[in-house]
């Protein structure tokens, strides 16, 4: 449904491009790695709940990054769990996106000034793509994050390698 | 037992082991204590009948400044429905103190964490390890003169 | 040959684990259950030293999560700045976080809020313990393997944040208990929302042990697991319902009573062993059931009796107590939470001391996990429940 529904005129044929195939297959299947932190995990549990429901997102969680297309970085980045995302982010297979959920993993939140424990955002060691604000962002504002995300995905093309 | 009570029982038990004392005008009275006897009195204070101390509720760490650190013991009692409260003053160069895990199983680790974030070390616990800070951090972060290093294994730490 | 490899073998062999006190024998294996999995409730590293499926041992490394709260609050310029730090400490549970602070500062201060302010906290406080334990019950069946009560359960919740967001516009980590008084005043349909979903809520509980309670499956996974007794969890400072669940009549609210809950009538529900040993998961587990039925008790009962008045009028322009020190401790979900803050005359804490209750409870695994096999770990860890961001601060 959705993407497809104005495709079927003649019989059941479809013609498209490889691009658009492959894309549309990996934003409709986004499994996600299930990795909260602190609070914002919350509000992600939330969002996977019936109220929200990610499912018809086709995101479900799955505990282990191997079969894990997104992790949701949702939480505060301390530095001694900074070495674990790092090895955690290395063990997803490509195409693989990251998620920046929270005022905390995006710049390191409340806890900029005088946290010398916490990593101010999540970028400084892995390649985020979106950014999601809030302290904590709304289940709405987490699926507006996702479905920017379902965007830059459609944008991709076999041609240009993603930078890494 | 009213705090007056309990100070009069450990100075007739422990002589010049109690510093001091402040029981009026506080919100919390509170018995000085020397660093090396605390296990002691922290063992009476739990068996003796009057007073059966069962509960540590708290035990914080305290950077006084000045190069003066100090613990305090938040102690409670179910059953006689009293508190105390203890206080051993310490000192930067001698930062030594009785460990009391072995009468309140609790205190294992609170004194970890007071070790972990003041640099107290507690004598005769059986595992004083840091506990919320990385094995391998310098410093202990609670003092009031603690310098947030630059780098940390390859990442910047301030913002 | 092979003489020199288990020679070599134990030379590289630490000499002692730490934390465990002695070497590895030679049947054992260390298993790290690490900090990210799907059932450690946050970021928590379980060391399992195993023979086979039994556990000989758990050694928990926190502080993946530490933030550190108090050297924050030492640094805000004003007392009312801490409150939005003490809602993320357990984020389940934030408006218990922040009365607590409240009471100690207002202590301190020597100030008495109107009448209205503590009803509405008491409300507050009980609706926050609902939404608290719905979480810890939720999250316990889809630990034990039943992902259906985790649905019912957040659906449910979705009521209880709906009545929060009305009143204070967020949904999770509020900053609506201010020393002196309360952020904004409730909305005027807030009693009868209040009295709706007490009447929704109070069938659900029975819906709720249909599903999980008392199902086969979840009795023979947690009764005569993970077994506490009560003298070894007064002593190592056990609190809230894992200490209820050993069968200690222990509850702050009415022992060592604060706010107005001595003007209600409620009981305190204690663990008695109906499905195994006093003192084991399912205890535990039940203890939380129940206590969600009490605080529907509590709610109903405060809400009937909110007087009127201006929720703002105590709220002090400058906090700045005299030099002194205070020691509060309330109950929250997870058990007693306690604040020690040293004031020094000046316009922010000299130090604020946090005694969470997850902390000492989490202190209790491994004494209450020797001998067990590894999915009772699971078990075990999740009737304690804990909060990462209240162990770590």
């Amino acid at each position: 449904m959705g993407l497809l529904d104005q495709k079927f005129e003649n019989s059941n044929v479809i013609i498209t491009s490889m691009d658009n195939l492959l894309n549309w297959a990996r934003l409709s299947s986004l499994w996600g790695m299930q990795f909260g932190l602190a609070c914002c995990a919350i509000e992600m549990m939330a969002t996977g709940a019936s109220h929200y429901d990610f499912d018809r997102f086709g995101v479900f969680f799955r505990g282990t990054p191997r079969q894990s297309d997104v992790m949701i970085v949702a939480g505060t980045v301390t530095l001694k769990m900074a070495s674990r995302i790092k090895t955690l982010y290395d063990q997803m297979s490509e195409p693989r996106y990251v998620i920046s959920m929270g005022s905390c993993s995006n710049c390191g939140g409340p806890y900029w000034e005088h946290g010398y424990h916490v990593l101010k955002g999540v970028d400084r060691i892995i390649p985020v793509d979106v950014y999601v604000p809030g302290c904590p962002p709304r289940p709405e504002a987490l699926m507006e994050g996702l479905m920017k995300l379902q965007e830059k995905i459609r944008s991709e093309s076999l041609a240009k390698k993603k930078t890494a | 037992m009213i705090p007056q009570e309990i100070h009069d029982a450990l100075v007739s038990h422990f002589g010049n082991a109690i510093l001091d004392a402040k029981l009026e005008g506080v919100f919390d009275p509170f018995i000085k204590v020397a660093p090396d006897r605390i296990k002691d009195v922290a063992q009476f204070l739990r068996d003796n009948e009057a007073t059966a101390f069962n509960v540590l509720m708290c035990l914080s760490g305290v950077d006084h400044t000045g190069g003066k650190l100090g613990v305090v013991y938040h102690l409670h009692s179910m059953r006689r429905n009293h508190k105390i409260v203890l206080k051993v003053d310490l000192t930067v160069e001698q930062p030594h103190c009785h460990s009391v895990e072995s009468v309140w199983k609790t205190a294992n680790w609170h004194e970890r964490e007071a070790y972990d974030m003041y640099g107290i070390i507690f004598d005769g616990h059986p595992d004083l390890r840091r506990i919320l800070m990385p094995y391998d951090w310098e410093g202990h972060p609670l003092r009031k003169d603690f310098q947030v290093p630059e780098y940390y294994n390859g990442m910047k730490v301030p913002y | 040959m092979e003489e020199t490899l288990t020679q070599t073998a134990a030379a590289e062999r630490p000499a002692t684990i730490p934390g465990l006190g002695r070497p590895l024998k030679e049947h054992e294996m260390v298993i790290s259950m690490g900090p990210q999995h799907p059932s450690t409730h946050g970021v928590l590293r379980l060391e399992l030293v195993v023979d086979g499926e039994v556990v000989i041992d758990v050694i928990p490394h926190i502080g993946y999560l530490h933030r550190c709260f108090e050297k924050h609050a030492e640094n805000m310029t004003n007392y009312q700045q801490v409150i939005p730090y003490c809602d993320r400490m357990d984020y389940v549970a934030a408006m218990n976080n922040d009365l607590g602070y409240a009471i100690a500062c207002e202590k301190l201060l020597k100030i008495k809020v109107p009448e209205r302010v503590e009803y509405i906290r008491v409300i507050m406080a009980e609706l926050q313990r609902i939404a608290s334990h719905l979480i810890a019950v939720g999250t316990y069946g889809m630990d034990i393997g039943a992902f259906t009560p985790f649905l019912y359960c957040f659906r449910d919740r979705e009521r209880i944040l709906d009545i929060f967001e009305q009143t204070c516009g967020a949904r999770l980590l509020y900053n609506y208990i201010w020393i002196g008084g309360l952020s904004h005043d409730v909305p005027e349909n807030f009693a009868e929302k209040v009295r709706d979903f007490c009447a929704y809520f109070r069938p659900n509980i029975n819906e709720l042990n249909d599903l999980l309670s008392y199902n086969k499956i979840f009795i023979k996974r947690t009764a005569n697991v993970g077994v506490l007794p009560p003298e070894v969890a007064i002593n190592c400072g056990a609190s809230g319902p894992v200490l209820r669940g050993s069968g200690v009549k222990w509850d702050l609210r009415k022992n060592d009573p604060y706010s107005v809950y001595d003007r209600f009538e409620w009981e305190i529900p204690v663990g008695t062993g109906t499905m195994g040993a006093v003192g084991d998961c399912w205890d535990r587990y039940m203890v939380r059931v129940h206590e969600m039925e009490q605080s529907v008790n509590i709610i109903e009962q405060a809400v009937e009796k909110i007087p009127p008045g201006d929720v703002q009028s105590a709220i002090p322009k400058r906090i700045r107590p005299e030099t002194s020190e205070v020691y509060v401790r309330t109950e929250t979900p997870k058990g007693e939470l306690g604040y020690y803050i040293i004031a020094d005359g000046s316009a922010s804490p000299f130090r604020v001391k946090v005694r969470p209750p997850c902390f000492v409870n989490l202190s209790l695994l491994p004494t209450i996990s020797r001998g067990a096999m590894i999915a009772d770990v699971v078990a075990v860890l999740g009737s304690i429940d804990i909060v990462l961001g209240e162990v770590d601060r």
